[in-house]
């Protein structure tokens, strides 16, 4: 099934010519996305729980909202716009990352190294699947959202950096998640990342602002790229343009991936050596 | 393993008692042979008291908040989850022993119907002294304050081991029901539901709109009361105080263990005999 796909999405098929690097990826990139879409055991809980999380949180904290040191906001789910965005594309990450793993356990991986297909393909073209669905996921909970009256206040441009902040979380986080599942060659060993990043989004100001926290706790959210990166999409919410907000939203997971994505390339290097 | 179980079942029918006994120190014993399976049952709930009080420091101070101090609202929480997985997690091990074939072996023994939902139910219970004891000992060392004295840790201990018994009856009887891991989905996912969609977060009077109501008839929400109310401030003239264990947030926990827990085991007894036909 996922051999067609490569073949068809090509002008390559009956051709003796090796594609171009680019034709590989997009072919790549088409099978990692329609992987993700055909498991709706995975899709699903990925976009329902971070909805279900803010409609609590709405409920829960609505009137937190009128204490000192909250942003000011028309409404709980505005700030939890961003963290949706963030707790969905985290959770997605995590699948595409158990997904290639799941290409190793299976044997599929070999069969790719086996072809005439470039190994890097193989790799950007997974993280580039994630990177799509992360910004599927971003337009989504925004619309969402939208529907249940949030206002977006930088508008239309402010969806679209909320979508592409989206894709690059989704490439730079699904860059850790491959470096592991090429390290381990496990699902499993990449589904135990999750709580890892839950935990690192907890003590972060993804839930609740940084202003009202106190102590250790707030030191940690202080440093934890993870609030930075939310207060940027956030602000773009509540508050409307500002070039911070954009900067944030978009050059710390630009930051992240200048980490995880080398490390994603190494652990191939050493994955094609060990064969 | 089976060797210990099958060492206490003489040639005649065995008591109720006896063999739920066995089948309890077999479960407890899993928790050695296989920590990874009982150590998310303690580690998941720490973790939610801790980050639960810190992200959520400030709620506390919304007014008509019962409490000045995060984790005296959070720490019980984290106890009842904790748990609430531990008797759920009875559930996963079913189901193991449903796809190895081990529960067969059971099944034709002359152990008593019973006793194969009362084994996992007395392990469930030993489990949950142990989260209570090291959730609410973390809790402590975290700055929880105990306002209802001894009678607190009493309602706390009760509050725990009634939620657990809910949560072995709905994971045994879902784990009779689908016999396979499509089973253990469903258990968290019905747990976690019904813990969050309750005063989990916030009480009744700080919630507002549709999760208000929702809570309001919960169950579990007067659960949480039952376990909480040790950690509680009454407030007089504006002062806080400690609070005090009474049998107006004693009552409704009680009812709603004691309901809930015979409709699980009833759910979990009927799937035993679905599998017998």
């Amino acid at each position: 099934m996922t051999a067609a796909v490569i073949i068809d999405t090509g002008d390559f098929a009956h051709s003796s010519e090796k594609p171009h690097l680019w034709q590989q990826t997009v072919a790549m990139s088409k099978r990692s996305v329609i992987a993700i879409v055909r498991q709706p055991a995975l899709v699903i809980p990925s976009l329902v729980f971070p909805l279900f999380f803010a409609a609590l949180g709405s409920s829960s904290f609505s009137r937190a909202t009128s204490l000192p040191g909250f942003p000011k906001v028309d409404s709980f789910l505005a700030l939890s716009l961003a963290a949706s965005v963030l707790q969905g594309v985290l959770f997605g990450s995590v699948n595409g990352g158990a997904a290639l793993a799941v290409d190793i356990e299976t044997g599929f991986f070999d069969r790719l190294l086996a072809s005439p297909t470039s190994r890097v393909s193989i790799l950007v073209g997974r993280l580039a699947g994630s990177a799509i669905f992360g910004a599927a996921q971003a337009v989504f909970f925004t619309l969402v959202m939208i529907g249940f009256g949030v206002n977006v206040r930088a508008g239309f441009g402010g969806v679209l950096i909320i979508a592409l902040a989206g894709g690059l979380i989704g490439l730079s986080i699904g860059g850790f998640m491959a470096a592991m599942a090429l390290r381990t060659g496990s699902a499993e060993a990449v589904q135990g990342i999750f709580p890892l990043l839950f935990i690192s989004m907890f003590f972060s100001s993804a839930f609740f602002p940084r202003e009202t926290m106190q102590g250790v706790y707030r030191s940690i959210a202080n440093v934890n790229p993870m609030s930075h990166l939310y207060e940027g999409m956030r602000d773009l919410v509540i508050s409307g343009w500002s070039i911070a907000a954009v900067a944030k939203a978009l050059l710390i997971p630009v930051a992240i991936g200048f980490v995880s994505i080398p490390l994603a390339l190494v652990a191939l290097r050493g994955k094609l050596r060990a064969l | 393993m089976s060797a210990s179980i099958l060492s206490t079942a003489p040639a005649t029918r065995t008591s109720s008692t006896r063999a739920a006994s066995g089948l309890m120190l077999r479960g407890l014993r899993a928790i050695t042979r296989l920590p990874s399976a009982f150590f998310p049952a303690i580690l998941m709930p720490i973790f939610q008291s801790v980050a639960f009080s810190g992200t959520f420091f400030a709620i506390t101070k919304v007014p008509g908040f019962p409490t000045d101090r995060s984790i005296n609202w959070f720490m019980p929480l984290g106890v009842l989850m904790g748990s609430a997985f531990s008797g759920v997690g009875l559930g996963f091990s079913l189901i193991r022993d449903l796809e190895t074939g081990f529960f067969d072996r059971l099944r034709m023994s002359p152990a008593p119907r019973n006793s194969l939902i009362l084994g996992p139910m007395f392990t469930a219970w030993f489990r949950t002294i142990i989260v209570v004891m090291v959730v609410a000992a973390t809790g402590f060392m975290l700055g929880a304050h105990l306002t209802g004295g001894v009678l607190g840790i009493i309602v706390l201990f009760v509050a725990a081991l009634g939620i657990a018994t809910i949560a072995t009856g709905w994971g045994i009887g879902l784990a009779y029901v689908f016999k396979d891991m499509r089973g253990a989905a469903i258990m968290q996912l019905g747990l976690f539901m019904s813990m969050f969609l309750s005063t989990a977060q916030a009480p009744l009077g700080v919630m507002t709109g549709w999760l208000h109501t929702v809570a309001s008839y919960n169950p579990v929400t007067n659960i949480l009361r039952l376990a909480r109310q040790g950690f509680l401030n009454k407030t007089v003239d504006g002062h806080s105080i400690g609070g005090t264990v009474t049998w107006a947030n004693t009552w409704g926990g009680l009812l709603a263990i004691v309901v809930v827990s015979a409709i699980m085991l009833a759910f979990a007894r009927r799937g035993l005999n679905s599998l017998d036909k």
